[in-house]
């Protein structure tokens, strides 16, 4: 929106601007505090880029057997504050675009910046993403809903207020249907969404090197992020990994966010009590945060509820209080960042600057019309098309990967055929080579040619795993590299009889063990054929040439 | 606000000027205007537009004397924060597109003050406030490139209380600015110093901000005509916001005509600010007719409400007399003036104080020291911002955060902002009322003329009270 009156500000970012604003180093801002310890732990979130395996895996270790005994006599309490950052072209209130990882006040202006007299203008965007969210989350529309400002001081915050929504949400009470793992024992669980609702993103805090100061990118300031409340109807780690993971699959389907946990597209905090069973009251709510992969989410949770088990059976549950804790990755635990003095107060009031959100039925309506199939209805689908959970569950999982499954039936190939080439040979490609199923040369419609060629016999199954490999590293189309290599199955009884009869007289040692019931050489003799034929003598006619070679076959 | 004055203030004839070439140029420019019936002889605007068009004088000339004229004011008025350096290039710029026969804008040569809580990316922008002393704004606001588009050339920054918070000028961080009718007087505010310099001639127009009537009441202390457009009319963006939901910038002048004409360049709606209105933008310069050539009672049939809460006690007798000596001009116009209650009228007061300051405190929240403008060493974060809020803001404005951040605390919100909004509410409904039995409404602007310096700066309650006539209307939004 601004980006004509801004363009030479972002280009040449503070120049324009008098030294005296800022003290600068590297391209960040610095303002002379000492970084005190409470800041430099504060920080870490937005600073710690550690490489996750996305699997979900648990962990035993964290866990004592005490523990685990004791754990069968509570219950464990868990909600989930998800921020999903939108991909959207320009930030939320003004035209400057974001880029993770850019180089630090690259990609701000003065509205961004929070410069006196600049002032938010919404991107429309914004609601198009909020609006599609809310509905595939299931929930209720506020047709009319406004901003609000959230105040606090903080460095990463320019105007000293966050824009965001305080009593009216753009989207409430909606759920969530996702499917277990099956090595997590599998089941389908619904879990309620409280809210959804708009907010601008802050900037970062970065430790400048000689730990005189702090320094502040606000690349990432004013950048749209939509806050979705989940019910505290979790009940593990697994359960509140699995709805982030669904959370991010939803995103991702609907294309309004990278949902990339690493370079925190997608931030979760998690509230963890318990309780033991039978008790009506909840117990005190501790807040994690710092988690940058649903393993953590999954091991940091279960962290949580062993420590908060054995403080409470040693008749310690005092010493749980309402406070805010980090996931450390290294020692695998949870320890307290701080602890919470009251509830802060916001002084929210509802943002001037910006009118009301007015959000037209008919609007919604064709945003609704023009949702994709998302995961639930995918992964149901697949269901009723006769493939297991677990095949339903892997190929639902990448939105590409989906995309790619449904287009290669699409072209009429057979589902289970597809799925176990899909789940098989090109997801261990993918695996090895670390790439994803759009960086490939394969297309689905010459999945759908080859699984087809076999099936018809054109070529054998040993050869269709060669082509496989050339299509997906190098592409072409299954007819061009058939005929380039001239692989077309040889089918013609009388040409494999004169290859049999070959490799029979040369090799009348073993045709005579053969003869005597050591009918294992059967393989030998298969080999040499493949050997002479280069692999394209078909396997059915082999088989029925061998039968006959059994009985009357005598070399001639 | 509606006498219109064709004469600079008598008190400056007290100050030795040599306003040879100004005089000169008045007597050739009113002599032309006055063979030319059809542009209202009051103008400036217009004045200085015939003038440069018909080559009778320059831009540089009129600058040059605007400018000598302010070295001998100046010292005396303080209206100005900062001069600008490029006024002689910027005038030789209009004369040479004259010479070369290109069309020139409306404002051209036209010397206008902007107030100076409006950012302009070639001089400072303080907010008369020590947080911001020296800051300069990397871009124009949206009214002031308005004004450069239509050829208008900005002479200098005006002063005014610290981020408009006050009504007398003397909350500025840097100078107080004296009344030019009398220097021992305040020149009203906040629009303090926008006032004066038209007052006293420094400037032709200026621009202020209005957010309880920091346009209107030093318009009217100074003698100029001081315009409050709607909320919305005119863009906000580069306006260093006050309240948000009530400021909007304002046009100060010597004629209603060049309010006008400045009003008509400003206005419209702007990307960059969302609440400005969509509306079309009427040419409200096109309706001027000269008074030579009107019938004799050319508003006849307009119904006129005088607002009876504003001719109470407390109202100074002088006061009074002027507002019916104008209702009984406009009765000789042709209208008819009744008085009309607006029962919540006196709810107004502390509504606007309310939500003013509750929006203030989070406005004011970004000058925290740690990006621009002044930043006190500090050991630690909460001593870094409030060391260099203690030290920049000045106790006028310490004074509307500590409140307004205490109207919207928890336990607080709905007992004072929330009731505020209910009261603002009231009040829009109460004037809708009055305008559905008339056609305009009128009222003074404040209860008395100009004070004296220092005579209410211990008493912010007397001089709240002063702003009862005008918060009400702030308080309306969009009619």
């Amino acid at each position: 929106m601004a980006s004509t009156l801004f363009r030479n500000i972002q280009t040449v970012p503070l120049l324009l601007y008098p030294s005296a604003f800022f003290r600068r180093k590297n391209g960040a801002l610095y303002c002379t505090i000492k970084s005190s310890s409470s800041s430099v732990t504060q920080t870490q979130t937005a600073t710690q880029e550690k490489q996750q395996d996305p699997q979900i895996k648990v962990s035993t270790q964290t866990q004592t057997k005490t523990a685990d005994k004791l754990i069968k006599d509570y219950e464990a309490i868990i909600g989930i504050e998800t921020h999903v950052q939108l991909s959207t072209l320009t930030k939320a209130f003004c035209g400057c675009p974001y880029n993770y990882g850019a180089k630090p006040n690259t990609s701000i202006c003065p509205v961004c910046m929070g410069l006196p007299g600049a002032l938010p203008v919404l991107n429309s965007k914004v609601i198009e993403f909020a609006v599609k969210l809310g509905l595939a989350l299931n929930c209720k529309l506020s047709l009319n809903s406004k901003f609000d400002r959230k105040q606090y001081f903080y460095p990463d915050l320019p105007k000293g207020y966050q824009i965001s929504q305080f009593d009216i949400p753009i989207a409430t009470n909606g759920y969530v249907d996702l499917d277990l793992p099956m090595e997590f024992g599998g089941g389908h669980r619904r879990f309620g969404i409280t809210r959804v609702h708009m907010e601008e993103d802050a900037g970062k805090l970065l430790h400048s090197g000689n730990g005189i100061g702090i320094a502040v990118d606000l690349n990432r300031a004013g950048v749209p992020l939509l806050e979705i409340v989940s019910e505290p109807d979790m009940r593990n780690g697994i359960e509140a990994a699995e709805y982030a993971a669904e959370i991010q699959r939803v995103v991702r389907y609907l294309g309004i966010s990278n949902g990339n946990m690493q370079e925190g597209s997608l931030r979760c905090d998690v509230n963890v009590s318990i309780r033991p069973i039978g008790q009506s009251e909840f117990g005190t709510k501790v807040e994690i945060k710092n988690l940058n992969s649903f393993s953590s989410v999954n091991r940091a949770i279960d962290f949580e509820i062993s420590r908060q088990v054995l403080l409470h059976s040693q008749g310690q549950g005092s010493s749980i209080v309402q406070e805010t804790r980090l996931w450390e990755e290294g020692s695998q635990k949870t320890i307290t960042m701080r602890k919470k003095e009251g509830l802060s107060d916001y002084r929210y009031f509802p943002e001037p600057d910006l009118p009301e959100v007015i959000v037209k039925k008919e609007y919604v309506d064709s945003i609704q019309n023009s949702l994709p199939e998302l995961p639930e209805m995918k992964r149901r689908r697949y269901e009723s098309m006769g493939l297991s959970m677990q095949d339903v569950l892997f190929l639902a999982n990448d939105i590409n990967v989906a995309e790619f499954f449904d287009a290669t039936i699409a072209k009429g190939a057979d589902v289970k055929l597809a799925t176990n080439w899909i789940m098989g040979d090109i997801a261990a490609y993918m695996k090895n080579e670390k790439v994803s199923i759009n960086d490939i040369k394969l297309k689905p419609q010459e999945l759908a040619e080859l699984i087809a060629s076999i099936k018809g016999g054109t070529i054998s199954g040993k050869i269709g795993k060669e082509i496989l490999f050339e299509l997906i590293s190098k592409g072409g189309t299954v007819k061009g590299l058939i005929e380039e290599k001239n692989l077309v199955q040889i089918v013609d009884p009388a040409e494999i009889e004169k290859m049999v009869d070959k490799v029979l007289s040369e090799n009348p040692k073993q045709l005579e063990q053969f003869r005597a019931g050591k009918t294992k050489i059967q393989g030998f003799f298969a080999g040499q054929v493949m050997k002479i034929s280069k692999d394209s003598a078909g396997g059915i006619f082999m088989r029925t040439l061998f039968r006959t070679a059994e009985t009357n076959y005598i070399p001639s | 606000m509606l006498s219109t004055l064709q004469q600079p203030p008598r008190s400056l004839s007290r100050i030795p000027l040599h306003l040879k070439p100004l005089r000169s140029f008045f007597t050739v420019a009113s002599a032309s205007a006055s063979q030319d019936q059809s542009s209202p002889p009051s103008s400036q605007i217009l004045t200085v537009r015939q003038a440069l068009l018909s080559r009778q004088t320059t831009a540089t000339q009129l600058a040059e004397s605007y400018l000598s004229r302010l070295s001998l004011t100046e010292p005396h008025l303080h209206s100005f924060l900062h001069i600008s350096d490029s006024l002689l290039r910027d005038a030789q710029l209009i004369d040479r597109k004259i010479e070369r026969g290109e069309d020139v804008g409306l404002l051209a040569g036209v010397l206008v003050g902007v107030k100076d809580n409006i950012c302009t990316a070639d001089m400072p922008s303080t907010g008369g406030s020590r947080i911001l002393e020296n800051y300069k704004a990397p871009f124009d606001a949206t009214a002031v490139r308005r004004v450069k588009e239509k050829d208008g050339i900005l002479i200098g920054k005006t002063n005014l209380d610290e981020f408009g918070m006050g009504s007398t000028t003397e909350a500025s961080s840097f100078q107080v600015t004296a009344n030019p009718w009398d220097l021992s007087r305040v020149p009203g505010g906040s629009s303090g110093g926008s006032a004066a310099a038209v007052s006293a001639r420094q400037c032709m127009v200026s621009l202020g901000s209005d957010t309880g009537g920091s346009v209107r009441q030093p318009a009217s202390f100074c003698g100029v005509v001081g315009l409050k457009p709607t909320y919305g009319r005119v863009s906000r963006f580069g306006l260093m916001a006050y309240a948000s939901s009530l400021d909007v910038i304002g046009c100060l002048g010597t004629s209603v005509a060049d309010t006008g004409i400045l009003l008509h360049v400003i206005s419209g709606h702007d990307r960059f600010d969302a609440t400005s209105s969509n509306r079309e933008v009427p040419d409200f310069s096109s309706q001027f007719a000269s008074i030579n050539l009107v019938e004799s009672k050319p508003l006849k049939g307009l119904k006129v409400g005088l607002i009876h809460e504003t001719l109470e006690d407390g109202v100074d007798n002088g006061v009074k007399s002027a507002i019916s000596g104008a209702a009984t001009h406009l009765e000789e116009l042709g209208c008819t003036v009744t008085e009309v209650s607006l029962p919540s009228f006196s709810l107004g007061l502390p509504a606007y104080y309310i939500l003013a300051s509750s929006e203030s405190s989070s406005n004011l929240s970004r000058y925290d020291g740690a990006r621009y403008g002044n930043q006190v060493f500090a050991e630690e974060l909460n001593a870094l911002y409030s060391d260099s809020r203690a030290k920049g803001f000045g106790p006028e404005v310490q004074m509307r955060i500590l409140m307004g951040t205490y109207a919207l605390s928890a336990g607080y919100y709905d007992a004072y902002y929330k009731r505020a909004q209910k009261v603002r509410t009231l009040i829009r409904k109460s004037f809708k009322d009055a305008l559905d039995d008339n056609d305009i409404l009128i009222s003074p602007v404040a209860p008395s003329a100009a004070y004296k310096i220092g005579e209410k700066k211990n008493d912010p309650l007397a001089m709240y009270a002063g702003d009862i006539m005008t918060v009400s209307i702030s308080l309306l939004l969009y009619a």
